[in-house]
């Protein structure tokens, strides 16, 4: 039982890392209404960012404020140039979807071409320590985690529902013609949520850095849990991404403990979750089911 | 709404030297190759209800839409005085226009109080909360639907809402395209009842494009017929209401 408790918390800590990075996937799809393939890319090059003003002298803190606000900046230059100019998400979704992937290798090149292909160390923000519950050892790390994470969901969720802002940034998700025509600045609220959804993505990468290594290969995997984490929560829900994180991570430690096929494809029970959801409950345990009247 | 758009008392600041509010010269417009509109000439004046009436095909939609700066287009168009070819939607809702899409154009996503209160987006006042109770006062059945899903409504009840939500910004001219697109008689003569109201009492002049002549020409003081891309009629709502010939030729009446 100790051993099961043991392994069901480090999953939940490492799905409070999923749903941070499922967070920042929310945030562009209620903001500009696209699934964003480089969100994992753009995250990855945020955390080189803060590891950059760390390793110059910075404290952490201090580092990760700097990577974000870089984050933002990428993020929203990435709309600018390369998104935007391909048109309205909502006329041609999949052309925009297309840019994103292709983002997903150009960010991944620059950042092999800015700091080289070996892998660097980040330390852990929380420390090594570990606090023992119930006899079961947790790592502050992960507490830390699904702290930052609470605060983090506590606070795009005053942003989209007691801000006029967010309620702008929702409109254009939505119906971005009608939100233009009620006077919102589509172009500038579609930066801002490419910029806000970078700047979330770089808390993930400073989370997981310190256990896979800090590498341009950063992101690959954990993007998967990532959209595992969302499709289960629903892609335009905050508490969804939370639960969907918890649940994939959870079920990502537990199976390959229990279940011996499991240990050579760790990924597996994150796709076995997709495609049931997909397929028996499509818009998520949280998720809106879309009615339109014609 | 007492307090909201009086363009006719505004009549005064920045209004061109002929006074009109929106004054549209040789508008010409179209999607990619395919020009719709030749050289398209109007005008409203402030507080003014002014219909543009026309077949299938004959370019309304386009008309407001260019106007409205959805899309691009060649000519002049001048609204208070400033030209504003050019500028995007939102600017212009910022400087008084606000345009009802043919469709409704709610944010189906968001929910009845939401889409009002996105409405006041260009606004920065205090009494956008009291302006939503009185909207919800006017329309009852907006008010017991506002936390429901804008797209859960009947189409009636959506174009309400439409309407309500262009109003929140407080406009000075009101672009409104087909309101009785897809609805019952019945919910069409309620719909411009209430928007006969509303304009009178706000003194926000309306730009009406509508297929349905007779409901129009009652509604309107002037109207302008539009036939492929081109103005071929003007004149008052009652003189051409009166005109058999006219009404024969264009009207389909």
């Amino acid at each position: 039982m100790t051993d099961f408790l043991q392994i069901l918390l480090v999953g939940i800590g490492d799905g409070a890392v999923y749903a941070m990075l499922g967070l920042g996937l929310v945030v562009i799809y209620r903001s500009t209404g696209l699934l964003n393939f480089a969100q994992g890319e753009m995250a990855m090059f945020s955390t080189f960012i803060v590891w950059t003003m760390w390793s110059l002298g910075l404290p952490m803190w201090l580092a990760i404020l700097g990577g974000m606000a870089g984050g933002f900046c990428v993020g929203a230059l990435v709309h600018q140039v390369a998104v935007r100019p391909v048109g309205d998400p909502h006329e041609k979704p999949l052309a925009v979807v297309i840019v994103t992937i292709g983002l997903f290798l150009g960010v991944n090149g620059a950042a092999q071409l800015i700091w080289g292909t070996l892998d660097r160390s980040m330390p852990p923000l929380f420390g090594r320590g570990q606090v023992t519950v119930f006899g079961v050892a947790v790592a502050w790390q992960k507490i830390g985690a699904v702290i930052v994470l609470g605060v983090m969901v506590l606070l795009f969720y005053l942003l989209f529902q007691h801000t006029k802002l967010g309620l702008a940034m929702r409109a254009v998700a939505s119906n971005s013609e009608s939100a233009s025509l009620v006077g919102i600045p589509v172009p500038r609220l579609l930066m801002l949520g490419w910029g806000l959804a970078a700047a979330v993505g770089t808390v993930a990468g400073v989370f997981i850095a310190p256990n896979l290594g800090l590498g341009t290969n950063l992101m690959q995997l954990t993007l998967i849990f990532g959209f595992a984490a969302i499709t289960l929560g629903g892609f335009d829900s905050l508490v969804g991404a939370v639960v969907g994180g918890f649940v994939v991570g959870a079920l990502s430690s537990v199976m390959p403990r229990y279940i011996t096929i499991f240990e050579k494809m760790p990924l597996a029970p994150a796709f076995i979750l997709i495609l049931a959801v997909l397929l028996f409950r499509p818009e998520g345990l949280f998720g809106k089911k879309q009615v339109t009247r014609v | 709404m007492s307090s909201a758009g009086n363009g006719l008392s505004s009549a005064g600041d920045g209004v061109s030297s002929a006074g009109h509010l929106l004054e549209v010269t040789t508008l010409g417009a179209g999607y990619g190759i395919v020009e719709v509109l030749f050289g398209v000439d109007l005008v409203v004046d402030p507080g003014e209800v002014v219909v543009v009436l026309g077949a299938n095909g004959a370019g309304k939609t386009t008309t407001l839409r260019a106007i409205s700066g959805m899309i691009a287009a060649t000519g002049q168009v001048k609204f208070l005085g400033e030209s504003v070819l050019g500028r995007r939607p939102d600017q212009l809702v910022k400087r008084g226009m606000a345009h009802v899409p043919q469709g409704r154009g709610t944010v189906t996503s968001l929910t009845v109080e939401e889409n009002l209160r996105i409405g006041a987006f260009v606004r920065s006042d205090e009494q956008v909360e009291s302006d939503i109770e009185q909207w919800f006062e006017a329309f009852p059945r907006l008010g017991e639907r506002r936390d429901q899903l804008a797209g859960s409504m009947s189409g009636g009840e959506q174009q309400m809402l439409a309407i309500a939500r262009a109003l929140m910004s407080r406009p000075k001219l009101l672009l409104l395209d087909e309101p009785s697109l897809g609805l019952a008689p019945l919910v069409t003569h309620e719909v411009f009842d209430r928007l006969r109201e509303i304009s009178t009492s706000t003194g926000t002049a309306v730009l009406l494009v509508e297929q349905n002549a007779n409901l129009a020409l009652e509604f309107a003081a002037r109207a302008y017929v539009l036939e492929a891309g081109r103005i071929v009629i003007s004149g008052n709502a009652a003189d051409l209401q009166g005109d058999a010939a006219i009404q024969k030729a264009y009207l389909g009446v």
